[in-house]
């Protein structure tokens, strides 16, 4: 299970994350699945476009994100157009972990890749991707790949 | 009356990786039983274990949000597409000088349909660099 990013792409979340800061910042992963094989090891999925979309959420910006349906259906009709898939979504934990919380997890569906970047003092760190389990139990590491 | 419910994409592999289920309903309610009937491996992504749809997870008839209609109860019609669209969401449990306390999730602009426009930010295509 791995996820490529190209440079750019990694480029682009890692400047709209220090832009951002200290609010989360959120965007769409487009792209597509190189290698089918799910939450096994032979999954390889190849983002080659973001698009960065507004946090909504104004009431606690700083520790919580939200992309609404229209946005969602706003990143599905980008995708289309490029003849891409959105295969997930990333957003920024500032001064926090580049880790899944509780609330990441209820807020999630299986399949999507979910990169969370790390930003700490407006300094971009760490990035992960993960991917929720079939039974919601809990989040799987995926590797991404930078190319 | 004959409605077709459309999956999305990360839940077709619990759809038996249809794109769309055909169901015979009178509600919205009755549109997702049936498609929980037909594929009980949805039900966990879209309900939680009380019952209620999710909280990220949003229903279309047509081109319309059941929460401005009258939500599972909305009555249906032969051909109506009924669409399942989440909104994402998420963040740290950091807290930091602001409350972080979760209200239940409302859209900012509290859209009610299916919008048309175009997307209003920049997207950063590396492939075409």
């Amino acid at each position: 299970m791995r996820l490529r990013l190209l440079t750019d792409v990694r480029q682009a979340i890692r400047e709209h994350g220090a832009h951002g800061y200290p609010h989360e910042v959120c965007g769409a992963l487009l792209g597509r699945e190189v290698a089918a094989g799910g939450n096994g090891l032979a999954g390889l999925r190849e983002v080659t476009a973001v698009l960065p979309l507004e946090n909504r959420r104004d009431d606690s910006p700083r520790n919580r994100f939200s992309v609404t349906a229209e946005d969602v259906l706003r990143a599905e009709r980008a995708a289309d157009e490029r003849s891409l898939e959105l295969l997930g979504w990333y957003h920024s934990h500032p001064d926090h972990p580049a880790r899944p919380s509780e609330f990441d997890r209820e807020h999630a569906w299986p399949w999507y890749s979910y990169v969370i970047l790390s930003v700490a003092q407006r300094e971009p760190g760490e990035m992960t991707s993960w991917r929720l389990a079939d039974d919601r139990s809990g989040y799987a590491l995926e590797c991404i790949e930078v190319a | 009356m004959a409605v077709k419910v459309m999956i999305p994409t990360p839940l077709r592999s619990y759809a038996g990786k249809h794109d769309h289920v055909d169901v015979a309903a009178k509600t919205v309610g009755e549109a997702l039983s049936s498609l929980i009937a037909q594929h009980g491996d949805l039900r966990r992504h879209l309900y939680q274990d009380d019952g209620r749809l999710r909280s990220f997870v949003n229903v279309y008839v047509n081109d319309d949000d059941i929460r401005y209609l009258q939500k599972e109860a909305t009555p249906l019609r032969d051909g109506d597409t009924v669409s399942i669209v989440p909104s994402i969401a998420g963040g740290t449990n950091h807290c930091h000088s602001e409350p972080s306390e979760e209200p239940a999730f409302v859209a900012k602009d509290g859209g009610k349909r299916i919008p048309r426009a175009n997307p209003a930010l920049g997207m950063t295509n590396a492939a075409e660099r």
